[in-house]
This record gives C-alpha cells, sequence and structure tokens, in this order.
C-alpha cells in the first residue's frame, strides 16, 4: 500500500513546543513528583517519552525513570495479520507499583494499541494511575479511551494517515497527512 | 490358437539373435524365429500381431521375489503378483521362502505350485528354506523339498549366520544340483540398522547398516561355496566392495553367480533424506560409487542377473516412523522399464547383455529347461516391450496389492505390452486374460 | 530484521536460514524479560492449545515447553508415553490424527525414532515443534545453547566451540552443528572412536578423539550428557575409562582458556561428563542455559503460531 502526503501538520519545532506543554500539564497535575515514571509504547512513543522525560527534567530537576512497552505480544489482532510481527523487547527496570505512569504514544486513533499497552503494563504491577500523552488526537475511536494530555487534534478522515516521524527512526521531525493511494 | 508376431526387434541371445523378425507361436511352443515368415508356412488360423518398432524378448524371469502368500494375502497374492509381473514382462518368478508358515517342507512347497497353478498366469516356482522357520539352527529335508520341485534354497530376508549349517546345506543340497542363494548381511555388523552406515544416517540421526556387514558375507559365503564345491548364488549384490569379491572369485575360478536389483544401479542412499520410508531396504541403498560399481559389474558381467527382490508391504508397515518402517519394496512392475534409460540407452548394457541377465541367466541358474530362450521347441513364453512408451508410477494404477515404492511420480521410460506365458496371451495393452 | 517468518513447523535446524536463527534469537531475546516479572505472562496464544507430545521420558524439556506456552497464555495437555507401547496398536499417525481432530493448534513432539516429527507434519495441520527425535535433532536445543553463547560472547561467528561426548547418538550435537557452523562458528566434535558417527567431519567440523585438543582454545566447551544405559553394548567404552578421558575435571580444565563457557544440556551425570567442580564452577553456564529455554521455546511458539494460521 502506497501513501500520498497531503499536507504536512507540524515540523519539529510544533513538535518540541507541544512536548514542552505537556510536561508543563504533567507537573502542574500531579503533584507528587517522585511518584512520576514515564513509559512509551515502542516503536516512537518510547522515542517520544526519552523526549518527554527530558523536558521533565528541566521543569521539575528531577530524572524520571522512563520505560519503554513493546505490546505486540497484547494486540487483539494477532489472529488477523498475516505474518508475525516482530517482538521488541520491553524495558521497564523500575518497580511501577503505586507509580503514576504517564504513558506515551505517538498517534490515538482506534485506541486500541492503549489497551493492549493498559493490559501489559497491568501485568508489572499496580500503578497508583495511568495518564496518557500523546502527540497527536486524531479522533475515531473504538474503544472509551481518552488522552489525558495530547499534542494536537487533529481531524481526519478514516482514508487517511498520520505520520508521525521521528529523527531517530525517520531522519526528521514533522506529523504529516497522508491519504492511500488507490 | 497359434500366433505370429510380426516385425518386431527381437532380442534372443540365447540364439544370438538381435534383429528384426517375425516369431511364430505354436500352441504352447515356438515353432519358429526367422525373418519374413512366409504366409505359406503360417496357420490359417494364427492370429497376427504386429510388432513393428517394438522389442521382442523370451519372457523375462525374476529370480527374487517375495508373493506374500501364504500369511500376508493383503500385501500380495500369487495373483495380484502375477498382474505385477505381467506388466513387467516377467513370465516366470521364483518367491522366496519367507511366507507364513514359511516354505520349509515338501507341503509348503507343493501348495506354492497348487495354488499359484489357480492363479494360473504365469510360472511361479518355490524357493524352500535353507533352515526350518528360517532359524538358522536345523536343516530343512532338503531332499524332499528338491522332489517336490523346489528351485532353490534360501533363508531369503535373513542369512544363515552360522557358517557350519551354510557349509552343510551346501555340501546336501549338492546332492540334489539345488543352488542355495545367499542373502549376505552379517547380522551383528548390521543389528538395528536402518539405512546405509555414511553421511545421510549421520545427518538424519539414524542406525546404519556398514557395508562391511554385506561385504564379509559374500566373502566367507564364496569361501563356504569352494570348501562344498556346491552352487552359489548371491542376492541381492549392493555394495562396490561385493562386487570386487564377486569378480575375484569368478577369476579365481569359482562358478558363484550374483545378481543385484533395479534400486542397485538406479538409487543412492540420498533417496532416504526426508525420512522416506519407501526407500528403506534391504540391504540399504548405498552411495554413488556403489552405483557405478555395480553398473560395471553388469557391464563386464561379473554380475549375472538382474532381479527385483519385489517386497511387497502393506501401507501400515511403511507409514510409520522410519525405524519401524518395514524394509523393502516392489520392483516387478518397473525393472524393465527402469534398465531401459538406466543401462540402455546409458550405454551400460546393450539388449542382449541385458536379457541375458534377466531371463537367460536365470534360467541357467535355476535350471528352468525350455525357458529363457526363443529357439524352436521352447516354451512360448514372450514379452513384448516398446521402449518409447512414457509414463508416469501412479499408486492407482500399480498393479501389485502394494503400493510401496520410491518411484511414484517418476516418468517411466518403455512399457510393456504384450506378454505371452505358455502360448497364451495372459496380458496385452494394461489388459489380463 | 528483513526476514519474516514463513514456517508451520519447527522440525530441525538443518533447513533453517541464517537470518531465521537470528529472528529466533533475537525474538527470544525480546521474551527474555517476561519470565522476570511479577506476572510473567503475556496473553499473546489465549485460546490457543497446545499438545506436549512425548514418546520418551523427560522432565526438563517437557517443563521447559510448558512453562514457556504457559507464560503465553495457552491450554495445555500432555500425553506422556513410549514409542513401543504405540507401535503394538495405533500408529503414530493414527494418534496423531486423533489429536488434530480434537482441534488443537500446536504439537511439541519428543520421540526415540528420528524422523517422527516429520512423519507428523507432513500428515496433519497443527504447528509440529520437535523437541528431540532420536539421534537426528534437538533444534530449541541447539537454539538456547547458541542463545546463552551470543548473551556471553555478543557474537557467534569466529567462535571455536567444543562438543564433547557421545557425538553418534546427540540430536543436541548436530543441532548445534547446524546452528553454530550457519553462524560462522568453528566446531570441534571430540569423542571416542565408537560414539564418533561416519563422515561427520562432511558437516563442516572438525574430529578430534584428544579431548586435550578439544578443550584448548576452545571459547565454548558443550559437554554431552552420556546415555548410562547403552554401557554394555559394544560400541560404548566402559563408563570409568570414558570418564577418566573424556570427562572434564578441574585437572583438564587447567588447558582451557580463562573466559571459557561450560555447557551441559543437562541433566548431568556428575563424576561422569562433568566433576561436580567444574559444572559448578564459575565457566558453568548450565543454569542460565535453563533460563533462556523457556525465552527460545517461547519465541518458536510465538513464531510458529503465525503461520499456522495463514494457512486455515
Amino acid at each position: 500500500m502506497r501513501f500520498r502526503e497531503k499536507a504536512k501538520v507540524m515540523d519539529a519545532g510544533q513538535i518540541d513546543k507541544a512536548l514542552v506543554r505537556i510536561a508543563h500539564e504533567i507537573a502542574e497535575n500531579n503533584k507528587d513528583i517522585g511518584g512520576l515514571a514515564i513509559v512509551g509504547i515502542r516503536t516512537r512513543g518510547a522515542l517520544l517519552a526519552q523526549r518527554l522525560a527530558e523536558k521533565m527534567r528541566t521543569i521539575v530537576k528531577k530524572d524520571l525513570p522512563v520505560g519503554a512497552l513493546d505490546i505486540t505480544l497484547y494486540r487483539d489482532d494477532l489472529t488477523a495479520v498475516a505474518e508475525q510481527p516482530v517482538v521488541h523487547k520491553t524495558e521497564i527496570d523500575f518497580d511501577i507499583h503505586d507509580k503514576v505512569i504517564i504513558l506515551v504514544d505517538d498517534v490515538l486513533y482506534t485506541g486500541r494499541t492503549v489497551r493492549c499497552a493498559l493490559d501489559a503494563l497491568i501485568d508489572f504491577g499496580r500503578p497508583k494511575y495511568i495518564q496518557l500523552a500523546v502527540l497527536v488526537d486524531r479522533g475515531h475511536r473504538e474503544l472509551p479511551i481518552r488522552a489525558d494530555y495530547a499534542g494536537k487534534n487533529i481531524p481526519t478522515s478514516q482514508k487517511e494517515t498520520v505520520q508521525v516521524k521521528i529523527k531517530e527512526t525517520d531522519g526528521t521531525d514533522e506529523v504529516v497527512i497522508a491519504e492511500k493511494e488507490e | 490358437m497359434d500366433i505370429l508376431l510380426k516385425g518386431g526387434h527381437v532380442v534372443d541371445p540365447a540364439n544370438n539373435i538381435d534383429s528384426e523378425m517375425d516369431v511364430l507361436i505354436k500352441d504352447d511352443k515356438i515353432e519358429q524365429v526367422a525373418k519374413n515368415i512366409k504366409a505359406s508356412g503360417i496357420p490359417q488360423e494364427a492370429k497376427t500381431i504386429d510388432c513393428k518398432g517394438k522389442m521382442v524378448f523370451p519372457g523375462l524371469i525374476d529370480m527374487h521375489t517375495h508373493l506374500r502368500q501364504p500369511g500376508r494375502e493383503d500385501e500380495e497374492t500369487f495373483l495380484t503378483g502375477s498382474r505385477a509381473a505381467l506388466k513387467g514382462g516377467f513370465t516366470s518368478v521364483l518367491c522366496m521362502a519367507n511366507t507364513n508358515p514359511v516354505i520349509d517342507n515338501k507341503g509348503m512347497v507343493e501348495y506354492v505350485y497348487s495354488e499359484s497353478a489357480k492363479a494360473g498366469l504365469i510360472n511361479i516356482y518355490p524357493v524352500a528354506a535353507v533352515t526350518k522357520g528360517l532359524e538358522g539352527k536345523e536343516l530343512t529335508e532338503i531332499g524332499q523339498i528338491a522332489e517336490a520341485g523346489a528351485k532353490a534354497l534360501s533363508d531369503d530376508g535373513k542369512p544363515v549366520m552360522n557358517a557350519e549349517i551354510l557349509r552343510r546345506a551346501l555340501e546336501y543340497s549338492k546332492m540334489f544340483g539345488l543352488p542355495v542363494i545367499s542373502h549376505c548381511e552379517d547380522m551383528n555388523l548390521s543389528m538395528n540398522g536402518v539405512m546405509n552406515e555414511g553421511f545421510v544416517s549421520t545427518k538424519l540421526g539414524l542406525k546404519g547398516i556398514p557395508r562391511t556387514s554385506e561385504i564379509v558375507m559374500v566373502m566367507r559365503d564364496i569361501e563356504l561355496m569352494r570348501l562344498s564345491g556346491a552352487r552359489l548364488h548371491i542376492a541381492h549384490v549392493s555394495a562396490k566392495e561385493s562386487v570386487e569379491a564377486v569378480r575375484e572369485a569368478k577369476k579365481r575360478g569359482i562358478k558363484v553367480t550374483c545378481e543385484t536389483c533395479p534400486h542397485y544401479f538406479m538409487l543412492t542412499e540420498d533417496a532416504v533424506i526426508g525420512f522416506n520410508t519407501n526407500a528403506k531396504v534391504n540391504p540399504p541403498l548405498r552411495t554413488k560409487e556403489d552405483v557405478e560399481a555395480i553398473k560395471k559389474g553388469l557391464a563386464d558381467g561379473v554380475i549375472d542377473v538382474i532381479a527385483t527382490d519385489h517386497a511387497p508391504h502393506s501401507l501400515e508397515e511403511k507409514d510409520v516412523e522410519f525405524d519401524f518402517a518395514a524394509a523393502g519394496m516392489i520392483g516387478l512392475e518397473f525393472a524393465l522399464s527402469l534398465a531401459n534409460p538406466e543401462l540402455i540407452k546409458s550405454k551400460v548394457l546393450g539388449w542382449s547383455d541385458l536379457i541375458r541377465r534377466m531371463a537367460v541367466n536365470p534360467a541357467k541358474i535355476i535350471d528352468l529347461q525350455g525357458k529363457g530362450s526363443l529357439a524352436a521347441g521352447s516354451d512360448a513364453d514372450v514379452a513384448v516391450f516398446d521402449a518409447g512408451a512414457e509414463w508416469v508410477v501412479e499408486g492407482k494404477r500399480i498393479e501389485s496389492r502394494s503400493k510401496n515404492t520410491p518411484l511414484i511420480g517418476r516418468k517411466m521410460c518403455g512399457a510393456v505390452v504384450l506378454t505371452i506365458v505358455g502360448g497364451k496371451i495372459k496380458y496385452e495393452n494394461g489388459k489380463f486374460n | 530484521m528483513a526476514v519474516s517468518w514463513k514456517r508451520k513447523d519447527l522440525l530441525d535446524l538443518e533447513s533453517l536460514s541464517t537470518e531465521e536463527i537470528e529472528l529466533i534469537l533475537q525474538t527470544a531475546d525480546s521474551f527474555k524479560e517476561i519470565s522476570q516479572r511479577p506476572i510473567k505472562k503475556v496473553p499473546t496464544l489465549r485460546g490457543q492449545t497446545v499438545v506436549l507430545f512425548f514418546f520418551e521420558p523427560s522432565t526438563r524439556t517437557r517443563t521447559s515447553f510448558e512453562l514457556a506456552a504457559k507464560r503465553m497464555s495457552a491450554d495445555i495437555v500432555n500425553i506422556q508415553t513410549n514409542a513401543s507401547s504405540l507401535t503394538k496398536g495405533e500408529t503414530l499417525k493414527d494418534t496423531a490424527k486423533n489429536i488434530e481432530a480434537m482441534k488443537v493448534d500446536i504439537i511439541i513432539i519428543r520421540h526415540s525414532s528420528s524422523g517422527a516429527p516429520y512423519l507428523l507434519a507432513e500428515s496433519i495441520s497443527p504447528s509440529i515443534i520437535n523437541a528431540g527425535d532420536g539421534s537426528h535433532e534437538h533444534p530449541t536445543q541447539g537454539l538456547l545453547d547458541i542463545f546463552t553463547i551470543k548473551e556471553h560472547k555478543k557474537k557467534i561467528s569466529g567462535l571455536n566451540v567444543s562438543i564433547i561426548g557421545d557425538i553418534a547418538h546427540s540430536r543436541v550435537a548436530r543441532s548445534n552443528i547446524w546452528g553454530l557452523t550457519k553462524l560462522g562458528a568453528k566446531v570441534t566434535v571430540c569423542g571416542p572412536a565408537t560414539l564418533m558417527p561416519p563422515e561427520i567431519e562432511r558437516l563442516g567440523v572438525k574430529v578430534t578423539y584428544d579431548v586435550k585438543e578439544a578443550i584448548e582454545g576452545a571459547d565454548v566447551i558443550n559437554m554431552l550428557r552420556i546415555q548410562i544405559e547403552r554401557q554394555g553394548q559394544s560400541l560404548f567404552p566402559p563408563i570409568r575409562d570414558y570418564s577418566m578421558k573424556f570427562g572434564l575435571d578441574a585437572e583438564k580444565m587447567r588447558y582451557a582458556k580463562k573466559d571459557v563457557l561450560i555447557m551441559h544440556p543437562g541433566p548431568i551425570n556428575r563424576g561422569i561428563e562433568l566433576t561436580p567442580e567444574v559444572a559448578d564452577g564459575p565457566y558453568s553456564v548450565i543454569l542460565e542455559q535453563v533460563t533462556n529455554g523457556i525465552a527460545v521455546r517461547m519465541a518458536v511458539l510465538y513464531l510458529v503460531s503465525g503461520v499456522k494460521k495463514r494457512i486455515e
């Protein structure tokens, strides 16, 4: 399947600003900074989680624990995909019990990925709260899930796709809307 | 009814014929083989069959078959085995003694003659056991067995491990002119083995049968033959060194004879890869080098006979773990169609050489009077072969009651189109009479 | 990784490509962490049925597979029997067809007869995982050995690996040889001449009967388990003689490299293959092998479970 880029909706500067804003909101909502931890969903959510932790450090002057979660084994569509997706490592080397977990992903769409991530997280222990931070919320939820922090709300049609590009994996920081080519 | 086979390429090595000729059959005997037999010499009611472009042979003789009757009629019977033989151009076969009960007495020999006559398609001759129950311990009543008409003695399927017993068997059978057919395998060396010992057995983790288990017994039996002065025929030679041992013995003037089987000149141990139980056979398929040595032995006459070692096995005996699968493969229907490309087309043998090994020599070794030859007055056993015909082996078209062959799906070169036994057309273009 | 997994079954390492082996190792690496969680379970195989079909007594391999499957939320059925009782009545194939008819997804088979898993793979549709067939292969053991070596040495290519013991009857040796040589290791096999299968050097290994030669310069020494039952058969030397000549003790360890890894597929015949001081010594990674076995088997279950679905 090929995609045709339709519009660039965020550039590097806007992504950075959005992350700073989210970091401030997190700090504001959570007075107990010591109880915070950040967990990103692989692949791009985990990279954004690293950046968010950086922003938090400048704001709260503290290193928060950061983890990466691979949700492949929790997916509800494994029976439907043609080939088994590659499983990457889950790296949460801190105890999440009683912590406030900021779960980070790049795009919030149907909510199914977040559902997987919630299941996975809970297998690691019982956090006090789980709050969800996403760079882009594009709508079309299929599950009762909402973002606590969203960098940008982008209304889209189901034919479209939102592509978050991150320097570490894609060579550039930007968010584009693309459309499937027939 | 009299039959005239017109214009075929007649190969009759016993009479040095290898050219286009007519064959006239009167009643159950060959009347005449000649170029353009004149109309005046032919009875009016004779059936004329156009054999132009086909090969005409004396009926083939298979010295080594297992027809499983009595005991395993679910695997083969005299009738189904006969049909397989006819399709392969064989008009006479020897059936081995390892049935249940074993053919180890006069009564069992008589049973084979009377029961196979009921099938009434080909000539079936019993081989009787050397030792009672094939147990290798006590000699059978060889005198009575010979009198009942057994054509040879063999414990085939097993060797006679005790050399002393084989020595006495040879000495005793000599009095009756019966050859002993020896299954050469040292059971201690081959114990629990399921395939040739070598690279493939190492790779597959299967217990190997060393080639030595055959070689030492070939050598032992040659020496026992020399000692006894009896007639010895070595069954299913598979290893290069066995061929060499026979070659040496013949050079020394020992009149040992031996046979090989089509699978030993065309398949190697590689056929086992994938744990294919249809490639499990005893002696086991060997290496490329052995195949070459077998071909050389056939070419220079060290190997006297091509037999099939036709060994039917039911699906239950083959469709199991390799270790537990029965050894053996069927062969009657394929022998000639394999020899054609593997030996004739690749110029290992000429047609006369091949027919010597598949008809003339077997008749000589087991003393079948009037067979293996198209001389006037011989039995009218004839096979007509279309060397250019091509067909593919399919399980459901196999005549044998068992379908155990690694050849399924393989293209065959040449097909028997007509088989005459005792002057009667028993097989013609896929139909049996 | 460019390669994707396309096999319904895991029958051997012989037929796997280098990339496929790497994919299993990489996947296993991701699975290892699951066994360290407080809740050692992921829902991946929820609703799938895994049959452990063992025709040979085995505690270690069966437990390892069972835990792997359980940690992935599969339902497990254990069938333990012995091959000879089956041959008398129902054939292996019939038994397998019956199990297939019960709609199971994965069959893990251990059998004393080489090739038995192939018989199943060609006749029934569930995924077949070979948990050891006769003297042929034990692919997951080979993989977990390689995984353990890689964890310590960071690479396989260029390593000298010596496998010592009853090579002829060892499925562990064969799977290790295939896997290690594909990944570029230099493999030496060492054992009594009677237990060395013919032409094994054609698998790309060096053969020696001198245990000192096998120890010297080896980065890894994998000691095979001796089947004590085989003693008394002509091909097996008396056990004391074997132990003196081929067993690994502190004395022989003097020839070994300082950072050598000592491995053993277990269970150890203490004092025969390894003296306790070697088995429990600083070079020994034997218990790590056991831990890694679960991750490797989870990875294999995960990969084959994806392909079966496509065939249906």
